[in-house]
């Protein structure tokens, strides 16, 4: 996103008073939103008439283990007519990472925060239907937060008697 | 009629004897029936070991008869964990594993991660190296769209044109032999550059192989693109309006046949890309003839960047100079001292990338393959997300099936083209 268009986007947010903190990752514009904004800020990404963020093509789910807020989510959203990408992250609690959905704002979110869920453990608020992505639905523990041993939990799958 | 003389033959002799389910056939109520039939839900479970499903997938099927009601997909069956993995791999040692994420076109991931890690630290490589990768994505686009194409004119009943596409693809296969000495796991890029430096017998061998593609890719268009049966199966079947494409993260051919010029070739230039010239084949039509048509006309676009390649390509350097990032050649590892102790750092401690975060992906054949890692400075990265074009396309899936026939769903999931490797990751 070039320079001018992305202050715009700065004074267009500012001018609707949301509490934005502004980063970068390599060269491509990212946000923290704050956690109780998050539905009402990608609205406007997606519906504003200038920006048309209409496609979140990918969620990433991080856990930043020994950080104050452990974990975080980060959204891909790319606009097709502009031809730009932005990054949302939102920052969550270490204890009981929650935030709302964003599957009523982006369709494409739904399996995108099953995975998240099934991966991280992040609990998504009025999600349509949080199930596990990957693992089976008896697996108590989430994979790939920092704290699961790489080599898996024996018996964490109860296996059939000999 | 046999039912009269037999029982006429009774009434003569009622000693005669049959069989209790003959004669269970000849009474009233031989007609059995099930109420309501087609007013019944019926549960349908497809896979995840069903030859149409092209891999591990599964599907839950609710079907009122033969229409599909709902249609619930199930991932997850080969599932190997490479987010996990990549955590505890230096950057080097994770390339062969992007291999198996689309085990139908590796080339293309092996281009797509090493880009991503360049990405991460900075690096730009040689012009020739540059060409190089452009030549074994290409090649990959080709060797993955014929399967599909392949693949979803066989699931409608015509075999031959598989057979044809399977051929061609083995001689892309053939070529990766000669390039990097691998024909199907290839791991050919490294960070930096490419393993080994593509041959002038290599060149001319893809060079053979090109100039002979565009007359065969005809041959096999002319059995498919006219044919009634074919047409009929696939046309106006699996629909999904361009909003929804849009709202459900679609990339690719999926999202070029709904209207939406997207490609990240031209829109997101990586590579030489911007140095050559090509079309992005897109149609409205959003149903499988669609899919089929953009993949046939990407097939063209490819064997045209193929060719401007092999006349553009530079003399000199493929892999970029920086000794503490890429890996030098074996033979100045096993004569010089200090390539050997860059070979033995890079090999044990990684490249050591700053600390910070970067996103790169490439169009490749199915979509947008992107990698996002997360670095803290060290040798291996903190995390690693895999934005899979497989995984999101197969998103569309249910709503794609809904009303559709149960005949339809195989073509359905010919169209999608998904791979397994990479849905699951």
């Amino acid at each position: 996103m070039k320079d001018d268009r992305l202050n715009l986007l700065k004074s267009k947010l500012q001018s609707s008073n949301f509490n934005i903190e502004y980063s970068d990752v390599n060269g491509t514009p990212a946000m923290y939103l704050n956690k109780d904004e998050v539905l009402n800020v990608c609205k406007f990404l997606r519906d504003d008439e200038s920006f048309r963020f209409i496609s979140c093509v990918d969620a990433v789910s991080v856990d930043r283990f020994g950080k104050k807020n452990r974990f975080e989510m980060i959204y891909n959203l790319i606009s097709i007519e502009n031809n730009e990408r932005i990054f949302i992250k939102i920052r969550l609690d270490s204890k009981k990472p929650e935030m709302e959905s964003l599957v009523s704002v982006w369709k494409s979110a739904n399996w995108y925060e099953r995975e998240a869920y099934d991966m991280m453990g992040i609990v998504f608020l009025n999600h349509p239907d949080l199930r596990r992505m990957y693992m089976p639905e008896e697996f108590e523990y989430y994979p790939l937060r920092k704290d699961f041993p790489l080599m898996g939990i024996p018996d964490s799958i109860p296996l059939p008697n000999k | 009629m046999p039912q009269t003389v037999y029982k006429d033959l009774k009434e003569q002799d009622p000693t005669i004897k049959r069989s209790k389910i003959l004669d269970a056939l000849e009474t009233e109520d031989l007609s059995v029936t099930f109420p309501d039939s087609l007013d019944n839900e019926m549960i349908l479970n497809m896979g995840p070991q069903h030859p149409a499903t092209h891999g591990v997938l599964r599907l839950l099927i609710s079907l009122d008869g033969e229409t599909v009601i709902k249609c619930v997909p199930e991932l997850g069956y080969l599932h190997r964990g490479y987010e996990k993995l990549a955590e505890s791999c230096t950057y080097h040692e994770f390339i062969p594993h992007t291999d198996r994420l689309d085990y139908l076109s590796p080339m293309a991931n092996n281009v797509a991660y090493a880009l991503a890690v360049e990405k991460l630290i900075h690096l730009e490589i040689p012009e020739r190296g540059q060409y190089i990768r452009v030549i074994i994505a290409e090649l990959a686009r080709i060797q993955s769209h014929l399967l599909a194409m392949g693949a979803m004119v066989m699931d409608v009943g015509a075999l031959t044109p598989f057979l044809w596409a399977i051929r061609e693809r083995e001689k892309i296969l053939d070529l990766y032999d000669v390039i990097c000495g691998a024909r199907f796991t290839t791991s050919y890029t490294r960070v930096g550059g490419v393993a080994q430096d593509v041959s002038d017998e290599s060149m001319a061998a893809i060079k053979i192989f090109v100039d002979e593609f565009s007359a065969n890719l005809v041959e096999m268009r002319a059995l498919i693109d006219r044919n009634k049966i074919f047409i009929e199966r696939c046309e106006g079947i699996g629909y999904l309006s361009k909003d929804d494409c849009i709202a459900l993260g679609l990339t690719g051919p999926l999202l070029r046949a709904c209207g939406v010029s997207r490609d990240l070739r031209r829109d997101e230039p990586y590579l030489v890309y911007d140095k050559l010239d090509f079309n992005i084949p897109t149609y409205t039509e959003s149903d499988c003839l669609a899919r089929y048509y953009v993949r046939v006309e990407e097939l063209i676009e490819s064997i045209k960047i193929l060719k401007q390649c092999l006349e553009k390509i530079p003399k000199g350097q493929y892999n970029a100079l920086q000794t503490k990032k890429v890996l030098p050649k074996k033979e100045r590892v096993y004569t010089k001292m200090e390539e050997l102790i860059h070979d033995f750092m890079i090999i044990n401690f990684g490249v050591n990338p700053p600390v910070g975060e970067s996103y790169s992906a490439i169009e490749a054949s199915k979509g947008e393959l992107g990698f996002y890692f997360i670095s803290d400075g060290s040798g291996h990265p903190w995390r690693l997300k895999i934005r899979s074009p497989s995984f999101s396309n197969l998103q569309a899936l249910a709503p794609m099936m809904k009303d559709c026939m149960i005949s339809d769903t195989v073509v359905i999931i010919g169209s999608v083209d998904p791979v397994m490797g990479e849905a699951d990751k």
